[in-house]
């Protein structure tokens, strides 16, 4: 896949050539799932409490079979087709999550895991999602979000500046809770709901953790990224600078990870919806059980 | 996971895959959103108003523009 930027991506964060090449290197040295598992079970959880059976699934972009395998032993979807990257065997059709393929008005459910944090034209990606779904369709994504890998970014970038007299971009930006809802509210899905899901993981060194990053396909994708390797003495300082602050009393370093949660539905007559204004029938003085007066300063 | 196919004269080494026909319904040209036709010879699924062929690899269809190749005059006009 080249690198250059596309007509549905007219501003790169993420280089798609790295993107996939740390999904390879990722397989090749035996995926890290940790997080994964923990997200996949969250989604499922999730799905359960719907209490409903999906026609048509689809899956979008999760990195491995864990839902796959997790959906197809709940017996909460008919069919689920895999859509994502080249790397991957397992998959029932290689997809660009930007620019995706779904029919539309052709599924009932959409769950992705672990994988909307590396788009790079999220709204867009949206509102493709939400054409696909039929009414009364389901978007169910976890991916990672707004604080994910903090202490090693701050850790970065006083490392970089004290040793190379600049910083550069080491760690993603992650999209932020706040933002999310309007996005899927733009998107045009009903009934969203977002929250966050904040797991610490603790190494014994920053290393541990840049090689768990390495497994998890999670290395630096960004296009702006410096190409130059890693300099020992930058090395050094990372480490310093992460025990300084982000370690426990123990000695052990904190890694965070946040995991944001999205879901939305595509619109439906059976949906909850708010009343028309001006058709209450009670007065909200009478609900309140206090006397209605006038504001202050009103007539 | 591709059936294996009824079809008992293969016309290409490619073609024992049969793409699942439920997994054709579900899918359009990423590109324009508009119908694939699915080439079982060349083992392809065609977007007229793109003017691509997008591949078929092992059963699984390759929905990539930069993997797809270009349809010749001749073919588009079909």
């Amino acid at each position: 896949m080249p690198a250059a930027p596309t007509a549905a991506a007219p501003m790169n964060v993420f280089d798609p050539t790295a993107l996939a090449q740390r999904r390879q290197r990722a397989l090749v040295l035996g995926p890290e799932t940790f997080l994964l598992d923990r997200v996949a079970e969250d989604l499922l959880d999730r799905l359960g409490a719907v209490k409903r059976r999906f026609g048509n699934a689809a899956d979008l972009g999760t990195p491995t079979r864990v839902l796959r395998d997790a959906l197809a032993a709940s017996g909460m979807v008919e069919t689920y087709k895999a859509f994502g990257p080249a790397e991957r065997a397992d998959v029932d059709v290689v997809t660009d999550p930007e620019i995706l393929p779904f029919a539309p008005a052709s599924l009932e459910l959409v769950v992705s895991a672990l994988a909307l944090q590396s788009v790079n034209d999220l709204p867009g990606a949206l509102a493709q999602i939400r054409r696909a779904l039929r009414p009364d369709g389901l978007l169910l994504a976890g991916f990672l979000g707004g604080g994910t890998l903090n202490e090693l970014r701050e850790a970065f970038a006083i490392a970089e500046s004290d040793t190379l007299g600049g910083i550069s971009p080491r760690v993603a930006p992650f999209v932020d809770l706040r933002d999310l809802g309007g996005l899927l509210q733009r998107a045009g899905l009903a009934l969203p709901v977002t929250d966050v899901d904040r797991v610490v993981v603790r190494y014994g060194d920053p290393l541990a953790l840049l090689h768990d990053l390495r497994r998890m396909g999670a290395a630096n994708p960004l296009a702006d990224r410096r190409r130059a390797p890693l300099l020992k003495k930058t090395l050094v300082r990372l480490f310093e600078v992460y025990a300084e602050r982000f370690a426990d009393p123990d000695g052990r370093l904190r890694a965070t990870f946040e995991i944001v949660w999205i879901s939305g539905w595509a619109p439906h007559e059976s949906q909850q919806k708010p009343l028309r204004p001006g058709s209450a029938k009670t007065r909200l003085a009478d609900a309140l059980r206090v006397p209605e007066g006038k504001l202050p300063g009103e007539g | 996971m591709a059936a294996q196919s009824n079809n008992p004269a293969p016309v290409s080494p490619r073609a024992g895959y049969e793409i699942d026909p439920k997994l054709l319904e579900l899918l359009v040209c990423p590109v324009t959103k508009g119908p694939l036709d699915y080439d079982r010879a060349a083992q392809e699924l065609v977007s007229r108003a793109a003017r691509l062929a997008y591949p078929i690899r092992d059963g699984i269809p390759i929905l990539l523009a930069d993997e797809a190749r270009q349809l010749t005059e001749e073919e588009a006009a079909r």
